[in-house]
């Protein structure tokens, strides 16, 4: 128990201690500060619209350190985390649809889309999504679940590098296909929405956007240290051994298939933590979220930030999806443009991202400083070399 | 001819027809002309427009066919002088006894029906009809009267299955009157009437054994060995219905197959043989779906004459047009990426991205039309209500030609020869003075040149539209993958087994859970057989 103590706290130095720390205090104490405390209409204020927004914004950096724990990690590029992130948000998107209670449009027990396609009553998996424990439960197993069937037959049977993205990709696109069925008992292409309540806060009240705001925020937070735990430890020592040559790991007497799967399954879960904070915010989940074209756009948000670095992670999923946001309202017809872009440019010149650019520029300034003293060696190694299987 | 009339008129008796609407007819047969009747067709007394249409129903003249159907399709006009108008297809009113075209559209009358109207309008029709010279227009009449099994028809059916020539239409005439004898009381004749649908293997006719069966009590001996005749008839008739199901589930597997077979084919090249994942695949097969449809607007601006040509021309425009942006996109992106196939990936969906939308921007996010050709509309009849499509066949034969090209290419020429070689051993083949860079870009260049030729295909079966390659590109790969990474052969069978156990599971589990099974299925198969399906020699191998 200690040793696990002291590889937490060793797993940053003092100084990137305080920087989470800080980061921490402005996502949980200075924004919803300037949201609560600070009267509306002053400069510092920070609107009610903005509170959900910025939520968002956070459950998709959780995908993305999600995503790096086995991209940049483990070198397993998931093409299916839309999977993960759409089985939360649909669990925790059940619980709100029950929550509704008789308020929907039909005024009728059964969730309204049940009516409409004229179903008697509530199927069986339906049923213990009324109750809040479960569901919090459902969140965490049912991709858990997916993610270590799916993950026990592929890393068993060595599917890596290309195929085990097409692999990923082809289970997201099936199950996009099954959940647009109205048959399927999700709400077909509509999915879930027009949700009134969470354990008894209605949605639509400014401190219930806030906690969820919060809640976001804490979940991106100890995500990232439970991965940051993850990757400091031996196991993540393994993984980095798997990533760069999994030939000699597995000569070396190491079994990959139980780290991999390891990782892969606690990537799938802080995807699903992600999906169920994503849901009540912005107040529909439905089959779209499975589209491959949505997690391939979850890979880009990591290879932007900077594979193997968790922080980059989040920080490209902030820069596109803020980038997205400005774009889509703005320029509406440049947005793919742009998004296509950042991918070729990225994967062309910027192959450790934003972080790698930035320690590379850190470290040509200190080598300029040090070459007055002696020669210059060849180019320093960059932050992370990318994940090549 | 006479006796048929006579025998008419015996019917129309039978049928109940006033002693007046009897006497009218009988006065106006033979003596009013097709003018004066056309004119009463107009009248707002209803005794008159039913006699006129039972005279009609007896003249010999042509024009009375075309005045009844125009009367009966609501497209008969009267104008003031009691001529006849019939609406064209382009609303130009055309009198069918002159031939001239009506100069005004004033003061037209639209004759009125009734109840009695409308049942001799029927009855006149079908007889005029089954005296058509068409053999065709004999055996619909039969169709038609069969629906209404009452004495008359049988009488209108008995007189013409005498006269009968035409095997087709005779056969027709025949199932007819099985069809009114076994809505009669005469056991006799119900019983031939079972025998002759059941040997008529006319899946139409199949609900009217199945109610004769629910409907008949196995009370009496008769009736008994009438419910067994009907039993084994409808026997019959299902192992016909199940044959012919299973050879339309064949065609269209095929078919699906050779889509997907195109579709995946040029990823073949590029993925199977140069490692490539091309994720822009997808949208070459768009691009060469919209360069049809470019060379098809040329066309009819152009060459309208020659608009039925226009997709000869498209196929090697669409593959030298996805060609050279295949080169392009090799040279400006891929190459930098070759050996970093995760990169390639993220980079050319970046690229697919950028595509998607300058379609969008240039050709706007709806879909655009593109026809087909008059000569590939319209289908094959297997047998009645399966049709098989020209352009399905057309499609397939067009795929053979591909793969036959594209084989061809690859095995036969000195091109083929040093891609083969650049494949399997680079190095080596550099040193036997390949350029392996130039390689590089034609073999891409390839790929998504015949991408673009299963674009043109495409375009002839289905909706254009910005998004359509992103339907294929799961598709393509898990083609690609299941029949084995570099191997042609395999992704051959890959594809037309795919498609054919995909279109033989719709009718059991629904299309999208065929689909849906068939991705698990895949999943399942790479998982249990990687090695064996992945080409374990070339770029695609993994060090």
């Amino acid at each position: 128990m200690r040793g696990v103590l002291n590889t937490f706290l060793r797993m940053h130095t003092p100084g990137q201690w305080l920087g989470f720390g800080a980061v921490a205090a402005f996502l949980l104490g200075v924004l919803p500060a300037l949201n609560a405390a600070v009267p509306a209409g002053t400069a510092l204020h920070l609107p009610d619209y903005l509170v959900p927004l910025f939520g968002k914004f956070l459950c998709f950096a959780l995908i993305a350190v999600a995503m790096d724990l086995i991209w940049g990690y483990a070198g397993i590029l998931s093409l299916g985390h839309g999977v993960f992130f759409a089985a939360g948000g649909y669990a925790m998107g059940m619980h709100l649809m029950r929550s509704i209670g008789k308020e929907g449009v039909y005024r009728s027990e059964l969730p309204d889309f049940m009516v409409f396609l004229d179903w008697k009553e509530l199927p069986w998996f339906w049923r213990p999504f009324d109750s809040l424990p479960f569901t919090m439960a459902a969140i965490v197993l049912v991709p858990a679940i997916i993610a270590f069937a799916f993950g026990w037959f592929a890393f068993r049977s060595r599917i890596r590098g290309v195929y085990f993205s097409i692999i990923t990709q082809a289970l997201t696109f099936a199950l996009m296909l099954l959940f647009f069925r109205n048959d399927t008992g999700f709400g077909g292409n509509n999915g879930l929405t027009d949700f009134k309540r969470l354990a008894g806060w209605p949605l639509s009240h400014p401190l219930t956007k806030l906690y969820l705001y919060m809640g976001s925020a804490a979940a991106l937070l100890s995500g990232y240290l439970i991965c940051r735990f993850i990757v400091k430890s031996r196991l993540g020592r393994v993984l980095i051994a798997i990533r760069d040559s999994e030939s000699r790991v597995l000569f070396a007497g190491y079994s990959a298939a139980p780290y991999k799967l390891f990782a892969w399954t606690v990537s799938a879960v802080l995807c699903g933590v992600a999906g169920a904070f994503y849901t009540p915010q912005v107040g529909i989940i439905n089959p779209s979220e499975l589209a491959p074209a949505n997690s391939i756009e979850m890979a880009i948000w990591v290879a932007v930030g900077g594979r193997g670095t968790l922080v980059g992670a989040a920080i490209g999923a902030l820069a596109i999806n803020g980038m997205k946001s400005y774009l889509t309202a703005a320029y509406p017809e440049l947005w793919l443009f742009a998004l296509g872009a950042v991918f070729v440019l990225v994967t062309m010149f910027l192959p450790t991202g934003l972080v790698g650019l930035v320690s590379r520029i850190r470290t040509r300034l200190r080598e300029r400083k040090v070459q007055a003293v002696r020669p210059a060696k060849a180019d320093a190694p960059a932050a992370v070399e990318g994940a090549a299987p | 001819m006479h006796e048929r009339s006579t025998s008419l008129l015996l019917s129309a008796l039978l049928a109940g027809f006033t002693l007046l609407l009897l006497a009218t007819s009988g006065r106006a047969f033979g003596q009013a002309s097709v003018a004066q009747l056309a004119a009463d067709l107009g009248s707002s007394d209803f005794d008159k427009v039913s006699a006129a249409v039972t005279a009609l129903g007896f003249s010999k003249d042509p024009a009375a066919l075309s005045l009844l159907a125009a009367l009966d399709e609501k497209k008969l006009k009267i104008d003031k002088a009691g001529a006849p108008l019939i609406e064209q297809e382009d609303g130009a009113l055309k009198n069918p006894l002159t031939g001239a075209s009506a100069t005004s559209k004033e003061g037209l009358t639209t004759p009125g029906l009734n109840n009695i109207v409308r049942r001799t309008l029927r009855l006149s029709l079908a007889n005029l009809r089954l005296r058509s010279e068409d053999a065709e227009q004999r055996r619909l009449a039969a169709q038609t009267l069969a629906e209404s099994p009452t004495a008359e028809s049988a009488a209108m059916l008995h007189d013409a299955l005498e006269h009968e020539t035409d095997g087709d239409a005779k056969e027709s005439l025949e199932l007819a009157i099985a069809q009114i004898d076994l809505a009669g009381d005469d056991h006799a004749k119900k019983l031939a009437a079972v025998e002759t649908i059941g040997a008529s293997g006319e899946l139409g006719l199949k609900p009217v054994l199945e109610q004769l069966i629910s409907h008949t009590t196995a009370d009496t001996e008769q009736n008994k060995a009438l419910k067994t005749a009907a039993a084994s008839a409808l026997t019959s008739l299902e192992t016909k219905e199940l044959f012919i199901r299973i050879v339309r589930d064949l065609f269209y597997g095929l078919s699906l197959g050779s889509v997907l077979l195109l579709a995946a084919l040029g990823l073949a090249i590029t993925f199977g043989l140069m490692g490539v994942i091309n994720m822009a695949h997808g949208e070459m097969i768009m691009l060469g779906a919209y360069t049809t449809f470019v060379v098809q607007s040329f066309f009819a601006k152009h060459a309208p004459g020659a608009l039925d040509w226009y997709l000869p021309c498209a196929v090697p425009a669409a593959f030298l047009v996805c060609m050279g942006i295949g080169i392009a996109l090799e040279r400006a992106v891929i190459r930098h990426l070759y050996g970093r196939p995760l990169e390639t990936l993220l980079a050319t969906w970046g690229i697919s991205l950028g595509l998607i939308q300058v379609v969008r921007l240039v050709f706007g996010a709806a879909n655009v039309t593109v026809a087909n050709p008059t000569w590939l509309s319209g289908g094959f009849d297997l047998a009645s209500g399966v049709t098989l499509p020209y352009a399905r066949l057309v499609t397939i034969a067009f795929t053979v030609v591909v793969v036959g090209f594209v084989y061809y290419l690859l095995n036969e020429t000195g091109l083929g020869l040093q891609l083969r070689a650049t494949t399997q051993n680079r190095a080596m083949a550099r040193c036997m003075g390949i350029k392996a860079p130039r390689i590089d870009m034609l073999t891409f260049g390839l790929g998504s040149g015949v991408a673009g030729l299963g674009g043109v295909a495409l375009s002839q079966l289905g909706n254009v539209g910005p998004e359509l390659g992103q339907g294929y590109i799961v598709d393509s790969f898990m083609v690609v993958v299941l029949g084995g990474v570099g191997k042609l052969a395999g992704t051959v069978v890959a594809a037309v087994g795919l498609g054919t156990v995909n279109k033989l599971l719709e009718p059991v589990s629904g299309a999208v859970l065929g689909k849906i099974i068939v991705l698990v299925f895949i999943v399942l198969f790479i998982q249990r057989r990687p090695q064996g399906l992945f080409a374990p020699k070339g770029r695609a191998a993994e060090a």
